[in-house]
């Protein structure tokens, strides 16, 4: 198995062998290994449990160790998610680790050159910055940029210091590029975020459809879970909706590819078809929903004709999706960026979870729904409130939860700021830009390839009176911008937990030691606490803990009768048991959902303009335990193709690479299998622009440029892709291109849940010489 | 009676709510959800005086649909909004405009619950309909102005 020809077949195939089983029965076990050149399992000295870091699929593995290196990986036949499987990128993307150019040493700037400090020197100058600020301008001048490829101990240990420690309101993850969406369309119909679904309903579905989600690509191991119900008797009908011919629109029964910037109108009319068609379950929206009369009148007069129109799809495909849905009897439905990046996401999101509630298709085998997440630990950032919520789904505008919060914090519910939402990524860097922030620290992420609007970002960054700290593993080409670097440990080095999109909880054991200095993230910002000194009402230290095991005790404890109640799992349970899933195997087996006023994360918002509900107004939409049928009216795009600018742009993930490949570009496999940015175009438009397969093409917008080889046959008519992941911290010096996709992107998000709008903006093509 | 008149206030009050939101919506380009919501809200406050400009007929008068505000004049006002908005501190400003937007929105909502009354007197179930259908996304402008100044208020006035 470990041979270079075993590696060249999972870069051929990355999705391996089928093994087929039928509607409810158990899916086969397949266990698969990586290891080093030359290494077989015996020469392996000791294995250490964790799961994925490289996509949000959460797949159980082992860490193979020998003379104190990561030697390779092999997947946990004994775990509910995966069954033993790996993708591509857990396989090979464990190298990274070990790559020479790690970040071993902090580094402080100094005459404008970033040069290596002590941990001392490095924090002094962290600390200094803060203080200063929070004497001179207050805790508003102070923003922490987060992740969702952390620990929950670090970011539960983040979002104390920065809202009760530091009592700012500027704390959010990368998650909002990610999986804001998700969570927001889960306070909106169901009351509170978690997701509804499991992955055994795809064991049991016969039906299932992805909305946006190219899972082939961004969670293989889920794919080959469908793949092989297909493969075998009695398979379950498969339906994709994507504007490209990705590999999920391949294997589908049916396609539907709409413009980009449509989904809403394609949503509605598929519901309307489903109202009119008298295919809805009406007891069970009279018993556990409200807002049906409200929601059937704005699908009115969306019929498939109208929408085939805005979305340039057959009326005959819309009428054969909805009878699909209509005929199935257990529906499994997943979501993704395809919905959450476009326009009017959280409305269209939302859409889906209606199409559950009208068909009364949840909390059953097979009737599941997943609004997925695009990182490994997504799900904590939110949990734990390092993002635009409360810690443990507590609800900012409720008094009781943030008095809640404060008694198991021991701090004034005063020193929470809970006056407004709290400010998400897009708003902290328009502060930033402003002037009104002046300190940011920024955790494991890298917006200066992943924000969009680059060009503006940059300058955001390197913008004089803006004290940026990153906190990396390697010199990001966000780091090369910051005042002081921080050098991390990273998966396999540090201790923690993670959990999935289908909130199964993996604990991550320590394999090997960090390179040089770097210290784990939770270290980093326990020291950082430590030395600004901050403490609860009694002046006793804020942070209680000094570790991961007891940061999660701590955790535990906060979540404690929430609904992300991690309570009645430990380290140990975790260590021995293998990964669990909170809440259990399915949400709301009963119809009865975590929506009543006193326990609700959220009272809602309008989904067309972002104004949250008042309290008083959610009362009186009753929903007591019922869920929430939300409806809007499809409305233009901002941005759409123009004279100048005529073809509508998007852009994505691959398979081979996560995030901006700082791990993935440094495996060399991953590498070679992507080495460089492209650009898809349909055939009829590479005809009109005068493009081969393989011609350099320059893709522009209003904002920039990208240079990238074309491949021609994949994107629809009318749409460019041009996949995200590449920026230029391996290019410097050796060329110049711009290829970073969000040169391109429009800075614009979706008023509810302020998602960044990646998959919709306008470009024009044209042959380079 | 004049419900005429009530019409025609009605339609004056969108009509300046919609002047209002583009200007404002220019103003503040660099506050890029500020400058995508209002174009939006203007288009939906241009909707409102569509539907109005029929019942207006009916009653023998005529209103004005167009707001002003176009061509070289908003050129202008955008280059200013660039120049303006990338300076520090612009917080203040949004605030003062998010007022103005907010009382433009009050006084339209009024004049829609003053025309909906009538229309009930007047037994009018089409121009009630009109009132109904409309009234609603007027508020809906002014639940966002209300929220914008819960969120903006605090990083413009207290984080200094």
């Amino acid at each position: 198995m470990h041979t270079v020809e075993a590696r060249a077949a999972r870069i051929a195939d990355p999705w391996g062998e089928r093994t087929p089983y039928g509607p409810g029965e158990h899916w086969p076990e397949r266990v698969d290994v990586q290891l080093a050149d030359g290494l077989t399992e015996r020469d392996v000295e000791s294995w250490h449990r964790s799961a994925s870091i490289l996509h949000s699929n959460g797949d159980a593995l082992d860490i193979a160790v020998k003379d104190g290196r990561i030697v390779g990986v092999r997947g946990r036949a004994d775990d509910r998610v995966n069954h033993g499987r790996l993708g591509p990128k857990d396989l090979f993307g464990w190298q990274a680790n070990s790559s020479p150019d790690r970040l071993t040493r902090p580094l402080v700037r100094r005459d404008g050159e970033l040069a290596q400090a002590s941990w001392d020197e490095a924090m002094d100058a962290v600390v200094r910055r803060s203080k200063q600020l929070l004497e001179q301008k207050g805790p508003g001048a102070l923003a922490f940029y987060t992740s969702g490829q952390l620990f929950l101990e670090d970011y539960y240990t983040l979002a104390l210091i920065a809202r009760a420690g530091i009592g700012t309101n500027h704390l959010d993850g990368n998650t909002r590029l990610c999986t804001a969406t998700a969570a927001e369309a889960l306070k909106e119909t169901f009351g509170c975020d978690g997701q509804p679904g499991s992955y055994t309903d795809i064991d049991h579905a016969d039906t299932i459809v992805h909305y946006g989600h190219n899972v082939a690509e961004t969670q293989a191991v889920l794919w080959q879970r469908v793949l092989d119900r297909r493969a075998a008797p009695d398979p379950p009908t498969l339906i994709c909706v994507d504007p490209r011919r990705t590999p999920v629109a391949e294997e589908a029964d049916l396609h539907l590819a709409p413009l980009p910037g449509t989904n809403l109108a394609l949503m509605n009319a598929l519901i309307q078809e489903l109202i009119a068609n008298g295919r809805i379950d009406r007891d069970y929206i009279e018993r556990h929903t409200v807002g049906f009369a409200e929601l059937a009148e704005q699908v009115a007069g969306c019929s498939p004709e109208w929408a085939a129109r805005i979305c340039d799809v057959s009326a005959a495909d819309i009428r054969a999706a909805a009878q699909a849905i209509s005929a199935s009897e257990r529906l499994f439905s997943t979501v993704l960026q395809g919905f959450y990046q476009s326009h009017q996401a959280t409305v269209s999101a939302v859409q889906v979870n209606n199409v559950h509630l009208l068909r009364g298709m949840l909390g059953r085998p097979g009737c599941g729904l997943l609004q997925m997440n695009g990182q490994p630990t997504a799900q904590n950032t939110r949990e734990t409130g390092a993002n635009g919520d409360l810690p443990g789904f507590r609800n900012w505008a409720n008094e009781s939860h943030v008095e809640e919060l404060a008694r198991i914090w021991n701090v004034d519910p005063l020193d929470i700021p809970h006056y407004a939402d709290p400010t998400h990524a897009m708003q902290i860097f328009r502060y930033c830009e402003q002037g009104s922030i002046g300190f940011l620290w920024i955790s494991c992420t890298n917006p200066a390839v992943s924000l969009p609007e680059l060009g503006r970002i940059r300058e955001v960054l390197a913008r004089e009176g803006l004290f940026v700290v990153v906190q990396d593993i390697f010199l990001t080409e966000t780091a090369e911008l910051a005042d002081v670097v921080l050098p991390a440990a990273t998966w396999g080095e540090k201790e923690g937990t993670f959990t999935n999109a289908d909130r199964t909880v993996h604990l991550s054991e320590k394999a090997v030691d960090p390179p040089g200095d770097a210290r784990a993230d939770l270290d980093i910002f326990l020291d950082y606490a430590s030395r600004m000194g901050f403490t609860d009402r009694d002046g006793e230290p804020l942070v209680k803990w000094a570790d991961a095991r007891s940061a999660f005790a701590a955790w535990q404890d906060c979540s404690r009768g929430r609904p992300c109640d991690y309570s009645d799992m430990s380290y140990d349970d975790l260590r021995h048991g293998g990964g669990r899933q909170w809440g259990g195997e399915r949400l709301y087996a009963d119809g009865r959902f975590w929506s009543h006023p006193d326990f609700c994360e959220s009272y809602g918002k309008d989904l067309m303009t972002g104004a949250a509900l008042e309290p008083v107004e959610y009362r009186s939409l009753n929903p007591d335990r019922k869920a929430i049928l939300k409806a809007g009216a499809y409305v233009a795009p901002h941005e759409t193709p123009t004279e100048d600018y005529p073809l509508f742009l998007t852009t994505g993930r691959t398979i081979w690479h996560f995030h901006t490949r700082t791990k993935t570009r440094r495996a060399p496999e991953l590498h070679a299998a992507a080495p460089d940015v492209w650009v898809e175009l349909s055939r009829d438009d590479a005809e009109r622009v005068g493009v081969a397969d393989g011609d350099m093409v320059a893709v522009e917008s209003p904002r920039g440029r990208v240079e990238a080889e074309a491949r021609i046959g994949t994107a629809r008519s009318g749409v460019v892709f041009v996949p995200f992941h590449f920026g230029y911290w391996d290019s410097a010096g050796v060329d110049q291109r711009p290829r970073a996709a969000n040169e391109l992107t429009r800075t614009e998000w979706d008023p509810a849940s302020k998602q960044p709008l990646y998959k919709l903006g306008a470009c024009r093509v044209r042959k380079l010489p | 009676m004049s419900i005429d008149l009530a019409i025609e206030r009605t339609a004056e009050a969108e009509r300046e709510l919609a002047e209002q939101l583009l200007q404002c919506g220019e103003r503040h380009g660099a506050e890029h959800d500020v400058f995508d919501l209002t174009r939006s809200r203007a288009q939906q406050a241009q909707a409102n005086l569509e539907r109005l400009a029929s019942a207006a007929a009916r009653y023998g008068t005529q209103i004005d649909r167009e707001p002003s505000g176009s061509g070289v004049v908003v050129t202008l006002r955008e280059k200013t909004s660039e120049l303006l908005g990338r300076r520090p501190q612009p917080g203040l400003l949004l605030l003062a405009d998010l007022e103005q937007l907010h009382l433009r929105a009050s006084r339209a909502s009024l004049a829609w619950i003053a025309l909906a009354q009538a229309a009930q007197a007047a037994k009018d179930p089409e121009l009630l309909s009109i009132a109904s259908d409309c009234h609603p996304e007027t508020l809906r402008t002014l639940r966002w102005t209300t929220q914008k100044v819960k969120e903006s208020a605090p990083q413009a006035l207290a984080a200094r």
